[in-house]
């Protein structure tokens, strides 16, 4: 395995590069995270953010971890939140009218508080303390240290969460689940139904809309023997929406006429 | 000497020179794929296919591609423009990077400099090439929905739903190869394949793998996001000129990145036909390249053979099918191949390995006429359904000829 991460407590040239140009960009997606409109964009920049912190990992000798971020977090995770965002169409922008008063001014105060404080217990842990023992738990390769205390020493807590994880998707399924008391009303159905009106006028289904030489859209409705249009023939959406276009426009003139 | 320390001795220039071969071989790659497939596809409908440009038209990719770029690049009104550039640059920047860690060739002189055709090896390579794979859903979705139609959000939709599911199933027939190789890393399973290849010890693992990456790609007969029967182009409809381009690209480039991918985990990667081992040494090695291209290329002739033959599956029973036939199918696989990787490596009485296989094969039978006879007995009641005469009013069946003839 290639070592990202050359000397252990001083950080290598390449991945201080790769640290300062990854960084700033990933705190500014972050921060793009929360200030722009469209929940997509945001879903988006988060996604970003999720893959930089993946580059870190890898830059700091933790490879699995970074892959995995990438394949559960911003392959899986990230996607179906997407999915749902498009599905829902929350692509209409958020709006930014306070509900309860001064929230804003408190939820602020709130984040930068917690901030404030996440950054000075890791930096109490972290600064000016040696890293040790990277060295011997990849001495067999990242993964493998990994798979060794996930199978050994963390077993129970793993197969627990897994449990507890498994759960939390099976009653999601049951709570969303709706029992359906009758079949659904299907093309077949649809089509019975049509034969047990009586009459079998519309048994073939309704007519479709004109054809004509100068025009065959959904628009324009089509002629019966009479030489009448024909009303079922065009979407009554269209007519209400005034869509419609006459079909007299398109019919055959009179010779007398055309010769006008 | 592993893969990874000699790459590891490679200096600058060699990793840059390998990195530009690597994209141009791609590149090149796809083109010719594109007129092969053409070619294939024609000949398999009796007809020619292209064969005005250049001899035996080789050179009408090229020509398409001239096309394609000369062509007036449209973004819509309604489109999001910003999202609608950005997808197809991750979809094709996505499928490029898989080849990052698929070895090309076994050790080869380089310009005077021992190596090997690999950009880097990593530990969890394959797990890096699923990584990628996810990360190019994100061209597709974004292209779906950025387009601001109807068509494309339901294509991307799709697709994503469709790569996301078979993902599931082609990570769990990794999961097989994994165990035996003993390793995540794309060069040391090619070298545990130097006695047997794993798509012959691990067959249905290979199965699955090859129908998942025909549902991963993509491609017909799972080809529902492009259904252009159904959503003119799907996630691409509203594409044109070189985005368009960069999008047929991704598709070409990705079909040559699952197949190599294939190569390398189930049929021995660069190294040679079983019995023409000796060909491993010529050229100084380069001569592996030349096995490696001819299995990608085999499987990239499965790929057209499949469009050519199959019919498009509907959607529901393409997610049935993944869901509810390759994924508990290749859990229960899993569960037989670790149990006999264990039972070899604590070295059990052959006499109990035997009966494990007998016993799995004979709950395999059992299961499977289960089904069938279920199967069967449905068949019969819908029969027996059909056959009742409708409880309401049907026009008479006319009984002469000349009644049917007058209506």
């Amino acid at each position: 395995m290639i070592n990202f991460a050359l000397d252990i407590g001083t950080t290598a040239a390449p991945e201080s590069y790769l640290f300062y140009v990854l960084a700033p960009l990933s705190v500014l997606a972050a921060m793009g995270m929360l200030l722009v409109k469209k929940a997509v964009h945001s879903a988006l920049l988060l996604a970003w953010v999720m893959v930089t912190l993946a580059i870190f990992y890898i830059a700091q000798e933790a490879l699995f971890l970074g892959i995995v971020q990438i394949v559960v977090y911003t392959g899986a995770v990230m996607m179906l939140f997407l999915f749902i965002l498009m599905l829902v169409g929350v692509d209409t922008s958020d709006s930014l009218v306070e509900t309860i008063k001064g929230l804003r001014a408190i939820s602020i105060v709130a984040a930068v508080g917690f901030g404030g404080l996440l950054v000075t217990l890791i930096s109490r842990a972290t600064f000016g303390r040696d890293v040790v023992g990277l060295s011997e738990v990849n001495e067999q390769g990242n993964a493998l240290g990994i798979a060794e205390l996930l199978f050994t020493r963390y077993v129970f807590a793993f197969e627990v969460i897994s449990a507890l994880l498994i759960t939390a998707a099976v009653g999601a399924m049951v709570l969303a689940h709706s029992q359906k008391t009758r079949s659904q009303f299907a093309q077949r159905d649809l089509s019975i139904a049509r034969f047990r009106k009586g009459e079998l006028k519309d048994a073939a289904g309704l007519p479709s809309s004109g054809v004509y030489a100068l025009h065959n859209a959904v628009d324009v409705p089509a002629l019966l023997p009479t030489g009448n249009p024909a009303p079922t023939s065009i979407s009554a959406v269209l007519e209400a929406r005034g869509d419609m276009i006459e079909s007299t426009n398109f019919q055959l003139k009179e010779e007398a006429e055309e010769d006008k | 000497m592993s893969n990874a320390e000699i790459i590891g001795q490679d200096p600058g220039w060699v990793i840059a020179l390998k990195g530009v071969l690597i994209f141009a071989v791609c590149v090149f790659l796809t083109i010719m794929s594109v007129w092969g497939e053409r070619r294939l596809v024609a000949r398999m409908q009796q007809r020619s296919g292209p064969n005005r440009v250049g001899k035996f038209g080789l050179l009408q990719a090229l020509v398409d591609g001239v096309k394609l770029a000369l062509k007036e690049d449209l973004i819509p009104k309604s489109a999001d423009r910003i999202v609608f550039v950005i997808a197809p640059i991750i979809s094709t920047t996505a499928c490029f990077m898989a080849f990052a860690v698929i070895p090309l060739t076994g050790p080869v002189n380089f310009f005077g400099h021992e190596t090997v055709m690999q950009m880097t090896d990593l530990s969890v390579g394959v797990l890096y090439v699923l990584a990628i794979a996810s990360v190019g859903v994100y061209g597709i979705v974004l292209a779906g929905w950025s387009s601001g139609s109807t068509y494309p959000l339901l294509g991307g939709l799709r697709s994503s739903a469709q790569v996301i599911s078979y993902e599931i199933a082609m990570g769990l027939s990794l999961v097989a190869v994994f165990i035996y190789a003993g390793s995540m890393s794309t060069s040391e399973i090619v070298a545990a394949q130097d006695q047997w290849w794993y798509a012959v010890i691990l067959f249905p693992s290979f199965v699955i793998y090859a129908i998942s990456m025909v549902g991963e790609t993509n491609r017909a007969p799972f080809d529902l996001a492009e259904a252009e029967g159904e959503l003119v182009g799907g996630f691409h409809t509203e594409y044109s000129s070189l985005k368009f381009a960069l999008f047929f690209l991704s598709e070409y480039v990705n079909i040559i990145a699952v197949s190599a991918l294939a190569t390398t985990l189930f049929l021995g990667g660069y190294r040679a036909l079983p019995g023409l081992g000796f060909t491993e040494q010529w050229l100084g090695g380069w001569f592996t390249l030349v096995w490696f291209f001819i299995k990608v290329l085999g499987f990239f002739f499965v790929f057209v053979w499949l469009r050519g033959t199959l019919p498009r599956l509907r959607y529901d029973q393409f997610m049935k099918f993944g869901w509810k036939v390759l994924i508990p199918f290749s859990l229960a696989w899993i569960l037989v191949v670790s149990t006999l990787r264990v039972m070899s490596q604590k070295e059990a009485p052959p006499a109990l390995i035997a009966t494990f296989i007998f016993s799995i094969a004979l709950i395999y039978v059992a299961v499977a006429t289960l089904l069938d006879r279920r199967k069967v007995a449905k068949e019969k009641v819908a029969r027996n359904i059909n056959s009742l005469e409708p409880d309401f009013p049907v026009p008479a069946i006319p009984n002469t000829r000349v009644e049917q003839i007058n209506g």
